[in-house]
């Protein structure tokens, strides 16, 4: 057959593919935006659930959400910066550095039901946290790790090595070179990957199952030992287990659940563009 | 006699199975300027990064032999940061931190604890005179360093040396990407300096030595060829070698 | 330099050291918590039983814990989103890194990757309400609760991963291989088709595997919409169970202790092992090629 008339062929058929997946994607948020938009109301927003998630806002489960992934930041950041410094500006290239990246990239794979089963093992259970916010945000920063570590390292490796060689001949010691010289220029790239990975833990379900989430609390977690509710589960929950939950109010959880993933993807993207315009080098 | 500022005994460098400077022995005075030449991949650059133990980031890095700084060996009884804060450096391209002008001159004080903002005033003040560099820019101290032409750029890595208040300064080809009038003025802060700085300029360029240094060295393929007056080096040079790459020959 | 501010560094870079073993630590204390509670298991029942019989039900009298058909049905959907989401997620990767115009490529691959940003929960809802009533019309089932609405939701799912990997495969083979097909007068498509594909196929093997690794752990999603039925499967038309739709279903009535607990997490060994060993074998296929 003619080539020509091969590649014409060839060429629809990949572009099919790609409407094949956009297509679809593009369909569902116009769906959940359309559907969901009707039961999105002020009250909707701060009110508690009543008639057994049937009506009323679902307040406690945004709340929840928001707990749930400022604790997940506290304990997650420190440590991923900390071991993605470790990678890039102290470990040696041996076995050594390769057996932790081999760690990272399993932690990256584990199904995310398996989390919920470590965390209500080691936290909820051995350490006897119970199902509270800690056992889950502990869960979740376990999984959040392999992608802060990962973006963090990347943001360290663009920075120049000059940078570092400058600091030294001044007389600087390895830590100093890193607080002063190197942490600054790569902190906005490991704050976009943290906040991209706290979007991801936002929207996690299978992790707080068993560790954190409740399925209905009359009032707002009090500490950190407490359950609280969350969006995802919130909306596994109404979809899933409560029977004749109005459409509306399932459409309107999972737009307010995108629309909060998708704020922390808009906030990360910002601030990762306003660096590389500021960035003179 | 005056002991000398820099001992370097038997020197061998390498990286891995690469053999970079081989049994080099040489001192340096007080307040000489000393010019290192030689063509590319003859040690030089190796040369100033073993004596401010800069090679030490690299992990490939051997050495045998011994430096001594005022007499005391610097691999085995001085800590590095001190060692480097006394041996500066200037890098061939200028690599200005992406900081004001003024926090670049003062990073160095701050790193070795220096907080008051009169005392760091001072400093960076005296270090911008000293790198002939006060006049074009003490109006915008706190304007980004990166925004400078690149001469300036390289008068401010000057100047940030300085201010940590070394006893020598390494230069490694520090005119190589500066125009004529650029490099006049670095060349003519290195003069002045004479005064009060131990120098050492390793450079591509023959003229430059042939300007600025007191002695020459010249270095091939690792091994220090024939060191001497600069004067006595261009024009009646021992060895036939130095001969040939100070007339151009080769290189 | 001053003392106290060497004991301070020595104690950042123990702290700096630690951070980056961290991940060691973690992978170890999941493989060894699943191990305690999921060996456990096989004080009362067989290995064998439990990875081939045929029959799971936790909560009779006795319990049976035949786990093949959660295996197999975890194995279908795979398998079924797989065949969907491999060869489109690769044709759609070619197009983006080889035909799209440049000013288009950026827009398309940000929309694949916001795919990945939705949340699984909320895709499941959306198989839920639209994909499974539309399964169960089109095949005059009985419920659109069927392996095969799994397998679309999950090769659809799936997508973001293979298109960027395989993507990432793509830009990484050099232009000269292009330029040089080029020069010997082959059409575009013939370049891609017989140069720049086969010098990527690493690239297809690590997306296969980790798309594979993907779809295999994916738990809310299936959940919803492939029916629960731990029944071995005859056709993709039937409700299936998979094993991550086990464990979150059942963990709630599972008494802590029990067999039944014991069993969720050996079934959670199970899923460790797969994902371990896929991860493996694709980071070394993308290692390979560099």
């Amino acid at each position: 057959m003619n080539p020509r008339i091969t590649q014409r062929i060839a060429f629809t058929f990949l572009f099919l593919s790609t409407l094949l997946i956009l297509v679809p994607v593009f369909l569902i948020l116009l769906m959940i935006f359309r559907d969901g938009f009707q039961a999105l109301s002020w009250q909707f927003l701060t009110a508690y659930p009543r008639l057994g998630m049937r009506a009323g806002g679902i307040f406690p489960a945004i709340v929840g959400t928001v707990y749930l992934v400022a604790a997940t930041l506290a304990f997650s950041l420190p440590v991923g910066i900390l071991a993605a410094i470790y990678l890039s500006e102290y470990a040696k290239d041996n076995w050594f550095k390769r057996v932790i990246e081999v760690a990272i990239v399993n932690l990256a794979g584990v199904p995310s039901v398996v989390y919920g089963l470590f965390g209500l093992g080691l936290f909820v259970i051995f350490l006897k946290f119970g199902a509270s916010i800690l056992a889950g945000s502990l869960t979740l920063s376990i999984m959040s790790l392999p992608v802060i570590i990962t973006a963090s390292r990347e943001a360290l490796g663009t920075v120049p090595l000059s940078f570092r060689e400058v600091s030294l001949a001044l007389g600087a010691t390895k830590w100093q070179t890193i607080r002063r010289a190197v942490l600054p220029n790569a902190l906005p790239g490991m704050i976009t990957g943290t906040i991209l990975a706290l979007s991801r833990a936002a929207g996690e379900t299978a992790p707080i199952l068993f560790t954190v989430a409740a399925f209905y609390l009359p009032r707002l977690p009090r500490s950190i030992f407490d359950q609280c509710m969350a969006l995802p589960y919130h909306l596994y929950v109404i979809s899933t287990q409560v029977p004749n939950v109005k459409l509306s109010i399932q459409y309107g959880t999972a737009l307010v659940l995108i629309l909060l993933v998708l704020a922390m993807n808009i906030v990360a993207i910002v601030i990762r563009a306003q660096f590389r315009k500021r960035k003179l080098w | 006699m005056v002991k000398p500022k820099i001992e370097i005994q038997n020197l061998t460098v390498s990286y891995g199975p690469i053999e970079s400077l081989r049994k080099v022995s040489l001192d340096v005075s007080e307040f000489e300027i000393l010019g290192v030449i030689g063509p590319a991949s003859s040690g030089k650059t190796s040369l100033l990064r073993t004596l401010n133990r800069l090679n030490d980031e690299n992990p490939l890095f051997r050495k045998q032999g011994r430096i001594l700084l005022d007499g005391l060996d610097i691999y085995t009884k001085m800590d590095v940061p001190l060692l480097r804060k006394r041996i500066g450096m200037i890098f061939a391209l200028p690599a200005p931190l992406p900081l004001s002008i003024f926090d670049n001159v003062a990073y160095g004080p701050r790193l070795h604890g220096i907080r008051s903002k009169r005392e760091l005033e001072e400093i960076v003040e005296r270090s911008l005179r000293a790198g002939f560099l006060w006049d074009e820019v003490k109006d915008r101290l706190d304007t980004p360093a990166m925004k400078l032409s690149g001469g300036q750029q390289q008068r401010l890595c000057i100047a940030r040396s300085l201010a940590v208040e070394p006893e020598v300064i390494l230069y490694d080809e520090p005119c190589s990407g500066l125009d004529p009038i650029s490099t006049a003025r670095v060349e003519e802060a290195m003069q002045q300096l004479k005064q009060k700085y131990t120098q050492i300029l390793v450079t591509n360029n023959t003229k430059q030595a042939a300007r600025v240094s007191d002695r020459t060295a010249f270095f091939l393929m690792g091994e220090l060829v024939e060191i001497d007056r600069t004067q006595k080096m261009f024009t009646v040079p021992q060895d036939q070698r130095t001969e040939d790459y100070v007339s151009g020959r080769f290189g | 330099m001053m003392k106290s501010r060497r004991v301070l560094e020595f104690f950042i870079e123990g702290a700096i050291f630690l951070a980056g073993t961290v991940s060691i630590l973690f992978v170890i204390l999941i493989f060894i918590f699943l191990l305690k509670e999921g060996l456990a298991l096989f004080r009362t029942v067989s290995v064998w039983e439990f990875l081939a019989g045929k029959n799971w039900y936790p909560i009779s009298d006795p319990p049976r814990f035949g786990g093949l058909s959660l295996i197999l049905g975890s194995i279908w959907v795979t398998a079924g989103a797989i065949v969907i989401s491999v060869p489109i997620g690769v044709a759609c990767a070619v197009f983006i890194a080889e035909v799209a115009p440049r000013w288009l490529r950026e827009v398309l691959k940000g929309s694949v990757e916001f795919l990945a940003a939705i949340p699984s929960i909320v895709l499941g809802f959306i198989g839920l309400v639209t994909l499974v009533p539309l399964v169960q019309k089109i095949f005059g089932l009985s419920t659109g609760l069927t392996a095969l609405s799994g397998s679309l939701m999950l090769g659809f799912m799936a997508m973001p991963t293979i298109v960027s990997i395989m993507e990432d495969a793509l830009t990484a083979v050099p232009r000269s291989y292009r330029e040089g097909a080029l020069a010997l007068g082959a059409t575009h498509w013939q370049a891609i088709w017989r140069v720049v594909l086969p010098a990527a196929s690493s690239g297809v093997i690590a997306a296969l595997m980790l798309g594979i690794g993907r779809v295999i752990g994916e738990t809310m999603a299936v959940m919803m919409i492939t029916g629960n039925a731990a029944r071995i499967p005859t056709t993709l038309l039937e409700p299936v169970r998979t094993m991550t739709a086990t464990v979150a279903a059942e963990m709630g009535e599972a008494v802590q202790g029990s067999p039944h607990y014991f069993s969720l997490f050996a079934i959670g060994i199970v899923l460790f092992l797969i994902t371990f060993i896929i991860n493996l074998t694709a980071d070394f296929f993308l290692h390979r090629k560099k």
